[in-house]
């Protein structure tokens, strides 16, 4: 049976109705239209669906509704737009990091979640926080640098 | 000489529209799959017709609009559709050049143009190519005869411009899975088995039971579909679906069918290029033989994204939207199997991850249209599922080599034989071909194709890189082109040419070291060709080549050299690494050479993203089967390079402003995992010829 949950998405605290066992991704996808948190396995494999709940990465394909009542939901919508991106968001564009970009938006929220932690991370720092998390097109190399960039831009060290 | 694309599409207006808001619509046939085609085509497109940038809007992939260019492969996007879109927009550019001297009464030559304004002698005159488009028939056919701009007057093209597509990707909607228009009606479907399996039965209370919502079950034939408003209760359906179902004549698949070495036996074309057969050893071919036989397994596309489409039938119209790689062909295929003119078709692209060549893009938009034209006038969504992307994409085929060299006094090459047995590597969907997925599900499924791989000209399949681009007086190629694969195949990212240089560049490194002399340079002392060498030569001095040592302590510096198809882009790799019960990357230096640059960060990107999923294929991939089909269907059964196994990577172009364009997505590739190969063996002292050069192996080889 279908029961209503109260969450806080993106600092918006939100009503839904959902049932019990329904994964979190598609309320957050197909009932809010939040879309950067993307279906890429369905089987905490690979990393495409990451939100922070209560400021830790989590999988979306698989947490159910009834674990979700009262926390405190962040995707990467509440990260930035276009138009005023979060520094992580502006660190990727600077070192034009990503190729197709699926895997991007799951990264982020790994990252985010990583600098609020660690703000001076080390590149050992960084691939252990996106362990979780699959590329198949390769950018790495440059999601490292643009990480470790946003770092310094956040500690105040680089102009961004 | 007249770009191919534009005697295809012989019309201005399929290619340029002039538009209200004072752009240019700029139309491809070709897609963004990722690699960032659509930026670079807008350079070229704004520096021929001296625009800005934001002033010209990319059109890709349309069939109601745009130009057919088949599909976006082979690194061909910038040779063609590059080369028709310069022609196209200097050529527009000069007709309105004339239409302004005659409005402003002047000679051409005090004519100039700075984003789309005319200037007299370096004056504005208030005149714009959109007062004066009107006045040109678009209709017309180009001749491809204007002469484009010259190279050292470039401004954008040649600059690192940042990729359009990225900032959306990086804050929310960006792809087709991301589309839900109203009244949207999701979609799954279940598979056959296999090639001419039979559903016997299907529980579809069971099955309406599991979903806990409300869905329909659609079945037609072979092919069933699960479909209703709430995704979740359609994608619970779909999983449930198979221990519903009951199928009779799957085919079985024995384990030893997925190694490579089970090719060896099987039915096959035969195909011979190159030197007539060595004869009994004689004259010239006095001398030892070297010989050693390598392979590698099937592999997998194995995209971050299941694939996706979304179909509407409307008044006797079929609209598809895909990330498929050609949408002009896919029409096609389409009106096959549906049985409409291809006039009631339009197929449009939509983002999607990255594909690496043929995956399940196209079969998808076969399922969305089939259940379309059942629902007429409802949105479709169908969403493969992760285990069907695994399942069912048509995988990048095993490989065996064997290679025979006989080697002269001086102890180089003096004829070389390459055998190869591989399965097609070109298998996308043609009309009748029944190569969609669901065409064989289907009352009178098409015929079985005969297998064909690409001819020669166009850089083969199979004997991709086959030929090596070394100087040796007499070499041949045998490829058997198996017919009888466990598992469908298709293109994937370089074709034959990743076995085919793993093996060449090995056998390089083997004849260097019968020679007594370094591996870069024996290499060197079999390559005229400048450009070759100086690749080879810049990505040694990168990682510091003179200081290897003898290796076989478990650390490895390895080489290797590919020009791509023997006709495309030059790369030479550098690898650096260290074996212990496995192999660990520590550093990996790729040089190419890719003609003029049109966007020198998007080419270091691709080589990257060359270098990390060659390396990927070489050390850790190989997709399984057994029974009716594939049984590595997760990320956990077919593990890929993750981030804590990523080397540092340092990617140089060398710029060529003078030559023309070489397409760059693929030419890292290969050598990438030659060189891996070759690294292995000076870290190990033994050389492993299969891959994936896995924990297994390695261990394999350090018991022995
Ligand atoms: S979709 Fe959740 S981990 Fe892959
Ligand atoms: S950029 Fe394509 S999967 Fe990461």
């Amino acid at each position: 049976m279908p029961e209503t949950y109260k969450l806080t998405i993106n600092g918006v605290a939100r009503e839904v109705v959902a049932g019990a066992a329904l994964p979190l991704i598609y309320v957050l996808r197909n009932e809010l239209g939040l879309m950067g948190t993307r279906y890429g396995c369905g089987l905490e494999q690979c990393g495409s669906c990451m939100v922070l709940i209560d400021g830790e990465p989590s999988y979306a394909c698989t947490r159910a509704m009834d674990s979700m009542a009262g926390r405190d939901v962040r995707t990467v919508e509440g990260m930035g737009t276009v138009a005023a991106p979060h520094p992580l968001q502006q660190a990727f564009i600077d070192e034009q990091a990503g190729q197709c970009g699926y895997c991007l938006s799951g990264i982020l929220i790994s990252a985010m979640a990583l600098l609020e932690r660690n703000p001076d991370p080390s590149r050992a720092h960084i691939t252990a926080a996106l362990d979780g998390h699959l590329c198949r097109c390769g950018a790495h190399e440059r999601i490292i640098r643009a990480i470790g960039r946003a770092a310094a831009v956040m500690r105040g060290e680089e102009r961004p | 000489m007249k770009p191919a694309n534009l005697t295809i599409n012989p019309r201005f207006d399929t290619w340029l529209k002039f538009q209200a808001d004072e752009t240019v619509r700029v139309a491809t046939g070709k897609v963004e799959i990722g690699q960032g085609v659509v930026t670079a085509l807008s350079q070229i497109a704004a520096e021929e017709l001296d625009l800005s940038l934001s002033q010209v809007v990319i059109l890709a992939g349309d069939t109601d609009q745009g130009p057919n260019e088949r599909y976006t492969s082979s690194s061909l996007s910038i040779m063609d559709s590059g080369a028709a879109i310069r022609a196209v927009c200097a050529e527009a550019r000069a007709l309105l050049l004339r239409r302004a001297a005659l409005r402003l009464n002047c000679g051409g030559e005090q004519l100039s143009v700075e984003e789309g304004a005319f200037l007299v002698d370096g004056a504005s005159t208030g005149l714009t190519y959109w007062d004066l488009a009107n006045d040109v028939d678009w209709s017309q056919a180009p001749t491809g005869e204007a002469i484009p701009k010259a190279t050292q007057d470039y401004r954008i093209v040649g600059q690192s411009i940042p990729r359009h597509d990225l900032p959306e990707k990086l804050t929310g909607r960006a792809f087709i899975h991301d589309w839900l228009p109203d009244g949207v009606v999701h979609a799954r479907v279940l598979r056959q088995p296999g090639r001419g399996a039979v559903l016997q039965s299907l529980d579809e209370a069971a099955i309406k039971r599991a979903a806990g919502a409300d869905i329909e079950v659609l079945r037609e034939a072979n092919f069933v579909a699960f479909v209703g408003a709430d995704e979740s209760a359609v994608e619970t359906a779909a999983a449930a679906a198979p221990e519903h179902a009951q199928w009779s004549g799957a085919p079985q698949i024995n384990p030893d069918q997925q190694e490579a070495a089970w090719l060896r036996d099987q039915p096959a074309i035969e195909r011979k290029f190159g030197a007539e057969d060595a004869a009994a050893p004689q004259g010239d071919l006095v001398g030892e033989l070297v010989q050693a036989t390598f392979s590698r397994p099937y592999v997998a596309h194995a995209s971050m994204a299941p694939s996706c489409a979304l179909a509407l039938f409307e008044d006797a119209h079929l609209t598809i939207w895909s990330h498929g790689q050609g949408m002009h062909p896919l029409r096609a295929n389409l009106a096959n199997v549906v049985g409409l003119p291809e006039a009631a078709i339009t197929a449009r692209h939509m983002n999607g991850a990255g594909c690496y060549g043929h995956n399940g893009a196209d079969d998808a938009a076969l399922d969305a249209a089939l259940i379309a034209m059942r629902m007429p006038g409802r949105h479709i969504r169908l969403q493969w599922r992760r285990e069907d992307e695994f399942g069912f994409e048509p995988f990048g085929p095993a490989m065996l080599v064997d290679i025979s060299v006989r080697v002269d006094d001086a102890g180089r090459p003096s004829d070389w034989t390459a055998e190869i047995w591989s399965p097609t590597h070109v298998q996308r969907p043609l009309p009748d071909s029944g190569s969609l997925l669901a065409a064989e599900a289907l009352e009178n499924p098409p015929p079985v194709q005969i297998p064909d791989d690409p001819p020669e000209e166009r850089g083969g399949g199979g004997t991709r890189n086959a030929k090596p681009y070394y100087d040796i007086p007499n070499s041949r190629i045998h490829h058997h082109l198996v017919t009888t694969p466990p598992v469908r195949t298709s293109a994937l990212r370089t074709l034959g040419a990743l076995p085919n240089v793993f093996a060449l560049e090995a056998m390089m490194d083997e004849l260097a070291s019968r020679a007594g002399e370094d591996p870069l340079d024996y290499r060197l002392s079999l390559l005229p060709d400048q450009r070759a060498r100086a690749v080879l030569e810049e990505a040694a001095a990168r990682a510091d080549w003179r200081s290897r040592g003898a290796g076989g302590e478990g650390r490895g510096l390895g080489l290797a050299f590919s020009r791509y198809k023997n006709t495309a882009a030059y790369a030479a790799v550098v690898v650096a690494l260290h074996v212990d019960e496995e192999v660990h990357l520590e550093k990996i230096c790729v040089v190419a050479d890719t003609g003029l640059v049109i966007n020198p960060d998007g080419v270091r990107n691709q080589l990257e993203g060359g270098v990390v999923q060659g390396a990927s294929w070489t050390l850790k991939e190989q997709v399984q089967m057994q029974g009716p089909g594939v049984t590595s269907l997760d990320w956990d059964s077919y593990p890929i390079l993750r981030f804590s196994e990523i080397p540092e990577i340092e990617a140089e172009v060398l710029d060529r402003p003078e030559e023309p364009s070489l397409g760059v997505g693929e030419c890292a590739v290969s050598p990438t995992a030659a060189a891996i190969g070759n690294a292995v063996a000076h870290a190990l002292g033994v050389r492993i010829h299969h891959m994936p050069l896995s924990r297994q192996r390695i261990m394999e080889t350090l018991l022995t």
